[in-house]
């Protein structure tokens, strides 16, 4: 048998299979890679009516447009110190509170803490918002609360000054519980005969958590790490395309919004698309680059 | 009460850690329970009580359930509780059947066109294809103010293939050969061995899949211009985070109960599916999720 009757017989024997795997491959082939190759419009003056095909082609002058456009980089300046905020802020959350959860000793307790504060993550955002207006905002919770105290009321919610630390806040309150479970799947993974050796050595909590359970966490820490700075330009969209209008663009426009608005709003097709791209392009470009660094440093990364 | 047993090696934390534990916990859970709680105790709450106590209430005194009553005969939003109950559903089963069957033919070892297939859909995690091409894609395709707009954009989750082949590829070799020798064909092995032994990854993608087609507005709001059309969590959107008005406040039933309370039981009425489905979504994840992922 040569070459191509083995794949021939090969394919024989899994067709069904191959006939399996159609519809799943066909949605990430027209839904993505259609999608993909629709960037075209990056680099043409594309409109709607006319279609991609017939569009006039104008090269990379959306580009050129968009390094002149102070709306664009006011976007891209809010996108990336929300996102420097989510890291500060947000990251180590989840890690100091799987370390606490792991250390109840009562199950009972345990199951309950971990039931309530994975809820939030199965909430929707318009939901959370809804919930933060409700605490937060000029009618809420707070400023009752303050009101009652004789203390006057605090304007968080549509103040552009604190709309950064709300957005933080609120990624914090939805997320902190459902980014402890990796964590306390890991520090189950911790080796107990090394806590056990370090604490007959004399090694207290503190000790043994700084030289045994957090070196054990090393790769998981990194891990997670790698993936938030590859995602360092996304930063969410539900969540802003809600709240944006509240404070403005100024302070509520990130990239995201700035794609959506520019295109589908106000109908620059091929411009919202380049400003689309070049964010895809870097957000590759930084998994790829954070993934060599944790390789570099000797961990597993994400790929190979 | 179950506790688990402290190594001996380990002593007993002092009181102030104990104290600070305590605190802290307690302090975890009030931070997602006073939320929830405000709400519904809004959403019972009378016109009387929502006004005296300038918008919220932490104990409805008078409690009434008008504000449901409304929500209920209010023809937007049970359009919208229709429209989101069978996205959901319609969804959900259309999106389980083409994960199951792509990361079933995937588990399969040197299955023909395997690695190059998985390739395909990894590379999806690195590049996505961005807002204005997916847009055009669903435009070309001719859904825009279709339902299939709020579906067919999001139908596989890559990340739930490879969950779901993770986990197939954790049943034993022996069991296939044996289905084999029997003389099951795949579809048979499929349904008769993989799927019963698979209860807790389908259970776990299908309730991420069904979460999330219950909480989506975006795809709505960009693919449907025809606002009567849309699901539940976009009608919230407008009506409970936009401000306008829910409810038929023009006539005497609007002035006895406050907008504030009828908005609060809108979100209830989104909420409480979640929640009945949290409990069996919270039995199954750990199990579930963490055995494919670890592998994979």
């Amino acid at each position: 048998m040569n070459r191509g009757d083995v794949r021939r017989s090969r394919l024989r024997r899994d067709a069904l299979l191959v006939l399996l795997m159609v519809p799943g491959l066909a949605y990430f082939l027209v839904f993505h890679y259609g999608a993909l190759a629709g960037n075209v419009i990056a680099f043409e003056d594309y409109v709607p009516f006319i279609g991609v095909w017939d569009s006039a082609w104008i090269g990379i002058g959306n580009f050129a447009k968009m390094v002149g456009d102070a709306a664009f980089w006011n976007s891209a300046a809010n996108t990336v110190s929300i996102s420097t905020l989510q890291i500060l802020f947000f990251f180590p959350v989840p890690l100091i509170v799987a370390l606490l959860v792991h250390s109840l000793t009562n199950t009972t307790v345990k199951r309950w803490v971990q039931s309530v504060v994975y809820l939030p993550h199965f909430i929707s955002w318009v939901i959370v918002v809804t919930l933060f207006q409700q605490m937060l905002g000029g009618t809420g919770l707070l400023n009752g609360l303050l009101g009652d105290a004789g203390l006057d009321p605090v304007e968080v919610i549509g103040n552009p000054d604190l709309f950064k630390p709300l957005v933080v806040a609120q990624v914090v309150w939805k997320e902190f519980g459902w980014g402890t479970i990796i964590y306390l799947a890991a520090l189950h993974q911790v080796d107990e005969q090394l806590l056990e050796a370090s604490a007959m050595d004399g090694a207290g909590w503190w000790r043994r958590l700084w030289h045994v359970t957090l070196p054990s966490l090393r790769p998981v820490i990194v891990l997670l790490l790698i993936l938030r700075l590859g995602e360092m330009l996304s930063v969410g969209f539900e969540q802003f395309i809600l709240q944006r209008d509240a404070v403005g663009p100024q302070a509520g426009e990130v990239l995201d919004t700035f794609v959506y608005y520019s295109g589908v709003v106000n109908g620059n097709w091929g411009y919202a698309a380049a400003a689309g791209l070049v964010k895809g392009l870097i957000g590759a470009v930084l998994i790829y680059a954070a993934n060599r660094v944790a390789h570099r440093l000797g961990e597993q990364g994400v790929y190979r | 009460m179950a506790t688990t047993k402290r190594p001996t090696w380990m002593g007993r934390p002092s009181a102030t850690v104990k104290t600070a534990k305590a605190l802290a916990i307690v302090f975890l859970i009030a931070i997602v329970v006073v939320p929830f709680w405000v709400v519904l105790a809004t959403s019972f709450a009378s016109n009387d009580d929502v006004t005296g106590n300038g918008g919220y209430v932490l104990w409805p005194m008078h409690p009434t359930t008008e504000a449901y009553q409304q929500v209920f005969t209010n023809g937007i939003v049970t359009k919208a509780l229709i429209v989101s109950a069978a996205v959901t559903l319609l969804g959900t089963a259309i999106s389980l059947a083409a994960t199951v069957l792509l990361a079933y033919a995937l588990a399969r070892p040197g299955v023909y066109g395997g690695k190059p297939a998985m390739l395909f859909i990894l590379f999806t995690f690195l590049v996505p294809p961005g807002i204005i091409p997916a847009y055009l894609v669903v435009q070309n395709l001719g859904l825009l103010d279709s339902y299939g707009s709020l579906v067919l954009p999001v139908l596989v989750n890559a990340f739930n293939v490879v969950i779901m082949r993770g986990f197939f590829q954790g049943i034993p070799e022996d069991l296939y050969s044996a289905a084999r020798l029997d003389g099951a064909g795949e579809w048979r092995i499929l349904t008769r061995v993989v799927l019963p032994l698979s209860k807790a990854v389908v259970a776990v993608v299908g309730l991420f899949y069904a979460v999330g087609y219950w909480n989506a507005f975006f795809n709505a709001i960009l693919y449907l211009n025809d606002s009567s059309r849309w699901p539940l969590q976009a009608v919230l959107r407008l009506y409970v985070i936009q401000g306008a008005q829910l409810g038929d406040n023009t006539s005497d039933a609007g002035a006895s109960i406050a907008p504030q309370s009828i908005q609060m039981a809108a979100v209830v009425v989104a909420t409480v599916p979640i929640l009945c489905v949290y409990p069996f979504l919270q039995r199954y994840f750990v199990k579930g999720v963490l055995t494919g992922a670890v592998k994979s």
